[in-house]
């Protein structure tokens, strides 16, 4: 198996439902059927694409975040992904390796070691306690009681759950049941993990913790992340690289700062709307080209702060600051610009490669 | 001839419009006719005479037992089925109620069995049910039917155990294979549909009298709720438990055996207790081929008319059905909440110091029970027990008391259903030629239930002509529709009470549902004291039979109307009977019409039965097969005609529903219509 940067690697990847067989969901992929909108195709063929021509890859320990609303096909392409669901065309490298053609034997395999998956609805088995949930998929594997124990016990303290070894899931919160069904997922040790909306039925205040444990698990743990949500600040906070789908097809794909300063079309425009520019974008965005009379001794900044972390710096600074990496100059930020995006919420008219048109 | 407004393939307006006219001038031309024809071409046959087709089917029989040796089918399959079973049988009795190992007694004797019994009642279920497992087991041995109960237990519990054995593993198929679903339903289907006195016979055809076949008879129509209960509990599993555990690479074997079956637990024991009372309700149907018993004490004192006798054992299977219920019941809770008794650490360690402390007891017991005789055999005179005739007297007395006393009353009843309902109507069916009834039940079909059923009639009704028992089943479909008519009346009457006035439902409910755990028989015993050997007492325990099962749909039925409908009947000033008469009672029409379907299927089975007490026809019939040697294909005979005459009324009634439904909708439609302009 060759070696390759990219953990998780798709291409084409299609999923229709429908009456199976030529005349049904086999027979649109690659034909101009498939090029007819939703409805259309529905009356025709009785068939839904709801995963049309999808193609991303994942690099090595990077959270991706694949986002869109009910009815976008994100559940679907991530049960793809692992083959819970059978795709209808393209292809899926684990690690260079074809999921596709794997038998039924290869595929246990690969899910009982190389990935894992946390559900919306949790899944734990009712009749088991917490620590038997957390060492299942150990059981499954055919690990010995005493050892899938202890390693259940190091997973529940990594994910602050000891002390509630012996309590059945229902008698835990919903927080609690999802770290249990995280520290399931990560006991088996994968190399990818999968999220399906998994903060989906809990509260506010316990999606902002429970995303700041998984950004704590991934800094020590360190893997690789595919995170499917609907929710637009989630997938900011959390993502190093977000997915946006609309019915079963890419809109964009890029950094959050990219999503937010950039989007690709009114749908994406409209989607970030009310997200704080603020909090997102970077001083990359907001520089503007040094003039011939500016003063140069400001001070230092790299291009990937983001902008509010930068707000204090750049306005409490006598001179415009100077963004730079690796010791060569990039731009000038002022305080100008950045009111413009904090308070006026004016989200950047360009990325750097264009010169900013700034006023005086 | 409004033929716009008639969509294609629906009911000519004039056979719309004149529709009860049709009917009516069916009946009159039947009644008419039939007086001119009385008499006449009725296929009678007398009891002892058989046709061809009898004795032909009689010489199968023959043919079967001269070869029953030799034939590799018989001595190889059916025989090996046969001596396992009858092992199994034969174990559990030396075990509890049989003589064995050449010791006077069982192995282990009264004693041990009830404080095993409690015990196993206590880690089963609760303390509650232990202690009454354990009155209701003295009880037994109080009336001096010890042995022939737990001969019963052995034949039930063998009956039960083999059930599970085969039933769970094929609901766990049912549920996760789609093609042994479509194969498996239709069978289980007729397994509990079909009455069971009708496979009795072809069952010692390949199986001889005896322990074994009653023991299959019971599997037979026990084993459906389990296998049915199994398949649900395994396909209601929690889908997003299963997905997970899939995804973590669980094989389909540890996904059934980690996930799959104990989250279906719960419902799976509640098969157990479905097919556990299934199997007690068939007692008295295996007495007929030599299981035995209670039921054999049941049968003798019903033919001896001797309703004591018959009281106390049909007392002793109820009292033992409400314990096997209770116990399997609180089974079924236990398996609900125990998983949650680990984290309790008291309770738990309570249980366990019970468990321990109980399970020395039983030992001991045990030890007793099968080492002295006075713990071996129940105390008291060996017929009778210690209360036994006591009761036996006592009802005995009571009966003769009460048909004293109520001479007037059940003379009148007699006379009244007697002359004004069973008498014309068994001269209308079985005493008119059999081509006029022929014509009438096919011009009815046709006239209520449409073309289609047409066929299903014809040859239901040609099936019946071929059996050469036509006479014997119109008196059974006589006795049939009497008791359908009377329970529906009742059913309907009771049903509207019910459901208006809560508070008699909540006092009448709880005994509606105990009596649909008695099985049929018991209804005919208190009814033969009353009014003897009659078809009239057939009819009456069906009727009995079936009113809790009617009286349920119907007040399902009425509660289902819409509140808001009833509101508006109210506002407008309506009585209360013309509330009930003109909205709740029309919309409830489908729950009627299913009330009326399940009565009559309850109903049938029940007139079976009473065949054995006098009701004559194709019950006695179907018994005499057994009990005469060459009646045997006639007895065979007798049992296809009650399977057919089971399918035409159910399938004619259904499809009679279907289209009075149909016709709603359509009439309904047709009223939206108008009223919006649409055209």
């Amino acid at each position: 198996m060759p070696a390759t940067t990219s953990a998780l690697d798709v291409t084409g990847l299609w999923k229709v439902f429908g009456p199976s067989g030529r005349g049904g969901s086999d027979g649109i992929v690659g034909t101009p059927l498939a090029e007819l909108p939703a409805a259309e195709l529905r009356r025709r063929t009785g068939c839904v694409a709801a995963v049309r021509d999808i193609s991303f890859e994942v690099r090595r320990n990077e959270v991706f975040v694949v986002m869109g609303l009910s009815g976008s096909g994100k559940s679907t392409l991530v049960r793809c992904l692992t083959r819970l669901v059978e795709p209808t065309a393209g292809t899926v490298l684990l690690d260079g390796e074809d999921l596709a053609a794997a038998d039924a034997k290869r595929l246990r395999e690969l899910r009982r070691n190389r990935f894992a998956m946390v559900f919306q609805n949790f899944g734990l088995l009712p009749h088991r306690r917490v620590i038997d949930n957390v060492a299942y998929g150990l059981e499954v594997r055919g690990v010995g009681k005493a050892q899938r124990h202890e390693r259940a016990r190091e997973v529940l303290d990594l994910v602050g759950l000891t002390g509630y070894e012996d309590y059945y899931p229902d008698q835990l919160s919903g927080g609690m049941q999802q770290r249990v069904g995280l520290g399931r997922a990560l006991a088996v040790d994968p190399d990818v993990l999968f999220f399906d909306e998994p903060f989906s039925a809990l509260d506010p205040l316990i999606r902002r913790d429970m995303q700041n444990e998984v950004i704590r698990l991934h800094r020590e743990v360190g893997k690789t992340l595919v995170f499917i949500t609907h929710d637009l600040h989630e997938a900011l906070r959390l993502g190093d690289r977000i997915l946006i789908m609309r019915e079963g097809e890419t809109v964009q794909l890029g950094r959050p700062d990219e999503v937010v300063g950039a989007p690709a079309d009114d749908y994406v425009r409209d989607f970030v709307a009310d997200v704080p520019r603020s909090q997102v974008l970077t001083l990359s965005w907001v520089m503007r080209p040094p003039a011939p009379d500016d003063p140069m001794d400001g001070p230092e900044l790299p291009p990937d702060m983001v902008v509010r972390d930068a707000a204090r710096v750049v306005l409490s600074a006598g001179a415009p600051v100077r963004v730079v990496r690796a010791g060569e100059l990039l731009g000038l930020v002022d305080s100008e610009a950045i009111l413009r995006v904090t308070v006026a919420e004016d989200g950047a008219p360009a990325p750097r490669t264009q010169t900013a048109a700034v006023g005086g | 001839m409004t033929t716009a407004t008639v969509a294609a393939g629906s009911v000519p307006w004039w056979r719309r419009v004149t529709r009860p006219w049709i009917v009516a001038g069916i009946l009159v031309a039947w009644v008419v006719l039939g007086t001119l024809l009385r008499g006449r071409d009725t296929m009678a046959l007398a009891t002892q005479d058989t046709t061809p087709l009898h004795n032909s089917l009689t010489d199968v029989r023959n043919w079967v037992d001269s070869h029953r040796a030799t034939a590799p089918l018989f001595s190889g399959v059916l025989d090996t089925i046969r001596t396992g079973v009858g092992s199994l049988t034969s174990a559990l009795q030396d075990l509890i109620s049989q003589p064995s190992f050449d010791r006077p007694v069982p192995l282990i004797g009264w004693l041990g069995v009830v404080v095993l019994a409690t015990f196993g009642a206590y880690a089963l279920g609760n303390l509650r049910v232990a202690i009454l497992t354990a009155a209701g087991f003295v009880a037994v041995g109080l009336l001096g039917l010890w042995q022939e109960s737990m001969d019963t237990l052995a034949l039930t519990v063998a009956a039960v155990l083999l059930s599970l054995v085969i039933g769970i593993p094929l609901g766990v198929y049912v549920a996760l294979s789609p093609t042994a679903e479509r194969l498996v339903t239709p069978v289980l289907d007729t397994m509990q549909a079909m009455p069971t006195l009708v496979y009795l016979a072809p069952l010692t055809l390949f199986f001889l009298i005896g322990p074994p076949a009653a023991v299959i008879a019971t599997l037979i129509y026990a084993m459906p709720p389990v296998v049915r209960l199994t398949a649900l509990g395994i396909r209601q599993v929690n889908a997003a438990a299963l997905e997970a555990s899939r995804s973590l690479g669980a094989t389909r074997w540890q996904l059934l055996r980690t996930v799959q079956l104990p989250m279906a637990k719960r419902t799976i024991v509640v098969g157990i207790n479905q097919t556990t009372m299934a199997a007690f309700s068939m007692v008295m149907i295996a007495a007929l081929i030599a299981g035995p018993g209670l039921g054999q004490t049941v049968l003798q004192g019903l033919s001896a008319l001797d309703v004591g006798r018959a009281f106390t054992a049909g007392l002793a299977i109820v009292i033992l059905a409400i314990v096997l219920d209770r116990v399997t019941t609180a089974a079924s809770e236990r398996a609900e909440t125990t998983y949650r008794a680990g984290v309790n650490e008291q309770t738990r360690r309570t249980r366990r110091l019970i468990l321990a402390g109980g399970g020395a007891l039983t030992a001991i017991a045990l030890y007793l029970s099968y080492s002295y005789y006075w713990a071996s055999t129940f105390p008291g005179p060996k017929r009778g027990g210690v209360i036994g005739f006591t009761v036996d007297d006592a009802v005995n007395s009571a009966t003769d008391w009460a048909r004293h006393t109520l001479h007037p009353v059940t003379d009148a009843i007699t006379k009244v259903v007697t002359y004004g309902l069973i008498n014309p109507l068994q001269a209308l069916i079985a005493e008119s030629p059999w081509y006029l009834v022929c014509a009438v039940v096919l011009a009815l079909t046709w006239t209520l239930a449409g073309e289609r059923s047409l066929i299903v009639a014809s040859v239901c009704l040609a099936l019946l002509l071929a059996s050469g028992l036509w006479e014997s089943s119109m008196v059974t479909l006589t006795s049939v529709l009497v008791a359908t008519i009377i329970v529906v009346v009742v059913g309907v009457a009771v049903g509207v009470v019910l459901a208006h006035s809560p508070r008699v439902d909540t006092v009448i409910r709880p005994e509606l549902d105990a009596a649909q755990v008695l099985p049929a028989f018991v209804y005919l015993v208190p009814f033969v004291g009353l009014f003897g050997p009659t078809r009239l007492t057939a009819i009456i325990a069906a009727v009995v039979f079936a009113l809790p099962v009617v009286i349920k749909i119907v007040v399902d039925g009425i509660r289902a109307v819409p509140p808001a409908t009833v509101e508006a009947g109210i506002a407008s000033g309506s009585s209360r009977w013309q509330i009930i008469t003109k909205v709740q009672l029309p919309q409830s029409r489908n729950a009627l019409a299913l009330g009326a379907n399940q009565g009559l299927i309850y109903v049938l089975s029940v007139v079976v039965i009473g065949g054995l007490v006098g009701a004559g026809a194709l019950g006695y019939l179907v018994v005499a097969g057994f009990s005469q040697s060459e009646l045997f294909g006639k007895g065979l005979a007798a049992g296809a005609a009650i399977v057919v005459l089971g399918i035409l009324l159910d399938r004619v009634t259904q499809a009679a529903a279907r289209r009075a439904q149909d016709r709603e909708h359509r009439l309904t439609k047709q009223r939206q219509r108008s009223k919006w302009g649409f055209q």
